[in-house]
């Protein structure tokens, strides 16, 4: 046998017998019938977990902002590429960044072109190296969450796994459609977007590296960037 | 209304003045109370440390003793949950286990009945003084009581309620759990005790008097003046 | 009593004498209630968020088989490696294993409960691979050579200067206390780790079946730099994780994040599908899922607790347990502390040796009440209790209990008992505390009433005949 028909073989074996339902330990409820057949569902999906997000997209942009920034991420919402442009040559000055990582997109290559930094393109490959010393990552995203200020991004759409996980600063450039409510609609939108063909990598991002773990004391930048900026296209 | 009192060991043995607080109050609301002598325990003790053919012993004899009975009203949060939520675990697939839904359905904590059967928050007590509420785990968690004994204890002439932060952390008694890891169960009673302290209060009531012997117990030794008493002796002074 | 119950007690003793530990305990966790609560009440309803999720989760456990198939067949599909193992040994022969072919010389690690449980880390370097930990409060306990104190915050025993400390003595870092600096010095020794190593292992959090990814929750971004620059990332992952739909995550993330951390949402929840793809321009190699059993199954035909398996290791229960704060998290003495460790031990690891856990606590129900998947926690503490005696009946208990069945199953002798009781009573303050003393684990720490002059049978009497 081997250990896949073991297991399963143990999973089959075990699930003969039914559990109760999920509420049977509830006062009054003891009496639900037991079985898988007998579950009693309740409504599970689609459901609106977290607050009301609101019904447009300009409710939905600024829900966005404000959790954004309440997990210490940088946004702006920007009139076009040249105000974007704006933004990034300041960061850059204020950072002192000598040399970005980035990937080929719609709109890295102009912002890119503006910069005029010594860069890193991932698209076809990099020396770990040459990422692990850039000031700075240029990506652009799937989707914004508006409910939670979480920025979606996949290898794909963000050049790679790493690009906008190792140098200390993450850009994200978006368009203002690319807003969307919830996290369920973000996970619905790359179920359609890529069907079966799915990225290897996805990752919601909410705010910059962070942790707690010296006496609960919240540091920026544990591991991944310490500064997050998303730039808001219309 | 024509109730029976369900006495736990522990109260008749050392605070019978709690279940004649409760007569008091019944009475006084214009109920017969009767009180079946033959009772003795409801078998939590057996049945918590995992012994629960014991506790069945035990428990189908307590039952016989309320078979005849309309209502049933407890004086204790815990064993009201054994009652309630644990008879019918106890006895599932068991012969006596009709007649144990039968006696969780007809049986309710002191508060419980009060607010939730009579429909009575105002018992006409008079009890002027500071106290904060404990919340018994069993009468909170397993019975789903918390507002009760407050909006009880609001109506109460002259009393001051003030909440204490922990308020529903659990005292420490938890039965045998008491005797069998003491200095677990001392640290949880310390705990509690420093919270109530934090509020001023010269009294701490409690719809428990088993959270009331370990709260008693740890205060003593701290030299604590502030009075342990439940919520029953509390609605029972005019 | 055996080894594990002994040392236990021992732990006990140490930890509930130690007032500074239980007062640093308390203060950590004071501010995760308060935002715990904020972002619980951002939810348009808790309870029906609960109710979804416990719902899901019974979902997945009870068509365990189907779902785990699913996961394993859309994982294949795109190439990654599944490994089925079906005890601790299997699973760290595999993934030693895979070390070797490939010829790794440094493993970078992120936080794995279920590594932890399999010994991964140890039974790695004694196979001479050298393993780092990336996540810094699993850095900073396995510098310290002691297990993690809680399942999502394993070094909130510590203090800043312990940390300082420790660095300095051991990496010989400039002593601070300022936790920044800790952090970034970490930061750059963790970097050069990343960079180096051959191989990342990571846990995982879900296992969604319907798309065969791994979802991983963390804040740091260790996870994702373990899972982004080594050729091979192996993920050990335990079979309970599995939840059937990608959409389920919607719910699951942020639950998890606020019963867990006090959290609207995490700082990195990344889903990983298979190795590099055609097209991509980084990633593994090779990505290999080592699916762990290691007695979950036996949980699982535990059909009365089989909910324990729905946990999502949040460790929202631990946060709430006035055993866990009083005792502290190495007392359990084993990988999964708190009550959900209570509950799951003497399954996972033998009824016999780890029930005292499941004795150890006063059943307040506190845990179910927070627990975000609505499991029976502390119903199942008497459960595992219940199956104890019955499996093995302590002698000396048994008796006892029989005297208790027989004291309250005849009036006569239970008043009976009550009058030797109140005859024996003026030796109380004598013979208090003493091994004569009946009740001396209560009287050592408290003062225990006196048993009243009347039972309330007799005053009840007494009110009839007048």
């Amino acid at each position: 046998m081997t250990n896949r028909e073991i297991i399963l073989g143990r999973i089959r074996e075990a699930l003969k017998v039914a559990a109760p339902h999920p509420d049977f330990h509830e006062l009054g409820r003891a009496d639900l019938p037991v079985g898988p057949d007998a579950r009693q569902r309740v409504p599970t999906a689609p459901q609106k977990w977290l607050p009301p997000v609101g019904e447009t997209l300009a409710e939905q942009v600024e829900l966005f902002g404000r959790n954004a920034e309440d997990l210490k991420a940088e946004f702006h919402e920007c009139s076009g590429l040249s105000e974007v442009i704006q933004h990034v040559k300041k960061l850059s000055a204020d950072g002192g960044w000598k040399k970005i990582g980035r990937h080929r997109g719609e709109f890295t290559d102009p912002v890119a072109r503006e910069l005029g930094l010594t860069e890193v393109r991932t698209d076809k490959g990099y020396a770990v190296k040459d990422l692990e010393s850039c000031d700075a990552a240029l990506t652009e995203c799937e989707a914004l969450v508006a409910q939670t200020g979480s920025v979606l991004v996949s290898a794909p759409s963000a050049g790679g796994r790493a690009l906008s996980i190792l140098p200390p600063h993450h850009v994200v450039l978006a368009r203002r459609n690319q807003v969307v409510p919830d996290l369920g609609v973000a996970l619905q939108r790359v179920q359609e977007k890529f069907k079966d063909k799915f990225p290897s990598f996805m990752s919601f991002i909410s705010g910059p590296s962070r942790t707690g773990d010296i006496e609960r004391i919240l540091v920026l930048g544990a591991h991944g960037p310490k500064k997050l900026t998303i730039l808001l296209l219309p | 209304m024509k109730v029976a009192l369900f006495i736990p060991c522990f109260v008749d043995q050392f605070y019978p003045h709690v279940g004649m607080s409760i007569v008091g109050v019944l009475e006084r609301l214009g109920h017969t109370v009767d009180y079946p002598e033959a009772q003795t325990c409801c078998g939590q003790p057996a049945f918590n440390s995992g012994f629960w053919d014991e506790a069945r012993s035990v428990a189908e004899r307590q039952m016989r003793v309320f078979r005849d009975s309309e209502m049933v009203v407890i004086a204790s949060g815990s064993c009201g949950a054994m009652v309630k939520v644990f008879y019918p675990e106890l006895f599932r697939g068991h012969p006596q286990e009709v007649e144990a839904k039968a006696l969780a359905t007809k049986t309710f904590e002191f508060s419980d009945f009060l607010v939730n059967r009579l429909g009575v928050l105002d018992v006409g007590a008079r009890f002027p003084g500071r106290a904060t509420f404990h919340d018994g785990c069993h009468a909170l968690r397993e019975l789903g009581l918390k507002k009760e004994p407050r909006q009880l204890l609001r109506h109460v002439q002259g009393l001051e309620l003030v909440e204490m932060k922990e308020a529903e952390t659990c005292c420490g008694f938890g039965g045998t759990f008491a005797v069998k890891f003491p200095m677990i169960s001392t640290a949880m009673g310390e705990v509690k005790c420093a919270s109530i302290a934090d509020t001023g209060a010269d009294y701490v009531i409690s719809n428990d008097c088993s959270c009331l012997m370990q709260i008693r117990g740890v205060l003593d030794r701290q030299g604590k003046s502030v009075k342990t008493l439940h919520l029953a002796e509390v609605l029972a002074q005019t | 009593m055996n080894a594990q119950a002994h040392e236990f007690k021992a732990s006990v003793r140490r930890y509930t004498a130690d007032l500074g530990h239980r007062d640093w305990i308390q203060k950590a966790l004071a501010g995760y209630y308060v935002k715990r609560d904020e972002f619980k009440n951002r939810f348009q309803s808790w309870p029906s968020a609960r109710n979804a999720a416990a719902e899901i989760k019974w979902e997945a456990i009870n068509h365990l088989d189907r779902y785990l198939d699913e996961f394993v067949s859309k994982l294949e599909a795109r190439g990654t490696k599944v490994f089925w193992a079906p005890d601790a040994q299997a699973a760290r022969d595999y993934i030693v294993g895979v070390a070797r072919a490939h010829k790794v010389r440094s493993i970078i690690k992120s936080k794995s409960m279920t590594g932890e449980e399999v010994h991964l880390a140890d039974a790695l370097e004694q196979s001479g691979f050298e393993v780092v930990e990336s996540d810094l409060g699993e850095y900073i306990v396995r510098l310290r050579r002691e297990p993690p104190y809680h399942i999502v915050f394993p070094a909130m025993h510590l203090t800043r200067k312990q940390i300082s400390d420790l660095f300095h003595s051991r990496l010989g870092s400039e002593p601070t206390n300022n936790p920044e600096d800790l952090t970034m010095f970490a930061r750059r020794v963790m970097r050069r780790k990343y960079c180096e190593a051959d191989m990342g292992i990571s846990g995982a959090n879900f296992a969604i079946a319907e798309t065969g990814m791994i979802s991983i929750t963390e804040n740091e971004g260790n996870a994702r730099l373990t899972t982004s620059l080594p050729k091979i990332h192996v993920a050990i992952v335990g079979i309970e994780k599995v939840l059937p739909k990608l959409s389920d995550l919607a719910l699951f993330l942020p639950m998890l994040a606020t019963a867990g951390a006090g959290q609207p949402i995490t700082g990195y929840n990344t889903l990983y599908g298979g190795p590099r793809q055609s097209g991509e321009p980084d990633g593994p190699e090779e990505f290999h899922v080592v699916l762990l059993d290691n007695r979950r199954t036996a949980l699982l035909a535990d059909a009365e607790q089989r909910d324990a398996l729905h946990c999502i290791r949040c460790g929202a229960c631990l946060n709430v347990c006035p055993i866990f704060k009083n005792v502290g998290g190495h007392s359990y003495g084993t990988t999964y502390q708190g009550p959900i460790g209570s509950v799951i031990t003497p399954h996972l690891r033998g009824l016999q040796d780890w029930k005292h856990l499941s004795q150890a606590s006063s059943l307040c129900g506190a845990c179910t009440e927070t627990c975000p998947v609505k499991i029976n926690l502390h119903h199942h503490l008497l459960h595992n209790r219940r199956n104890a005696v019955r499996a093995r009946p302590p002698r000396s208990e048994k008796m006892i209990q029989a005297g208790f069945v027989f004291m309250m199953r005849h009036l006569a002798i239970y008043r009976l008992a009550a009058r030797i009781g109140r005859t024996a009573q003026p030796l109380q303050p004598v013979l208090r505390a003493t091994i004569f003393d009946p009740v001396r684990a209560w009287t050592k720490t408290r003062s225990f009433p006196r048993l009243a002059k009347k039972s309330f049978r007799e005053l009840w009497r007494e009110r009839k005949t007048s």
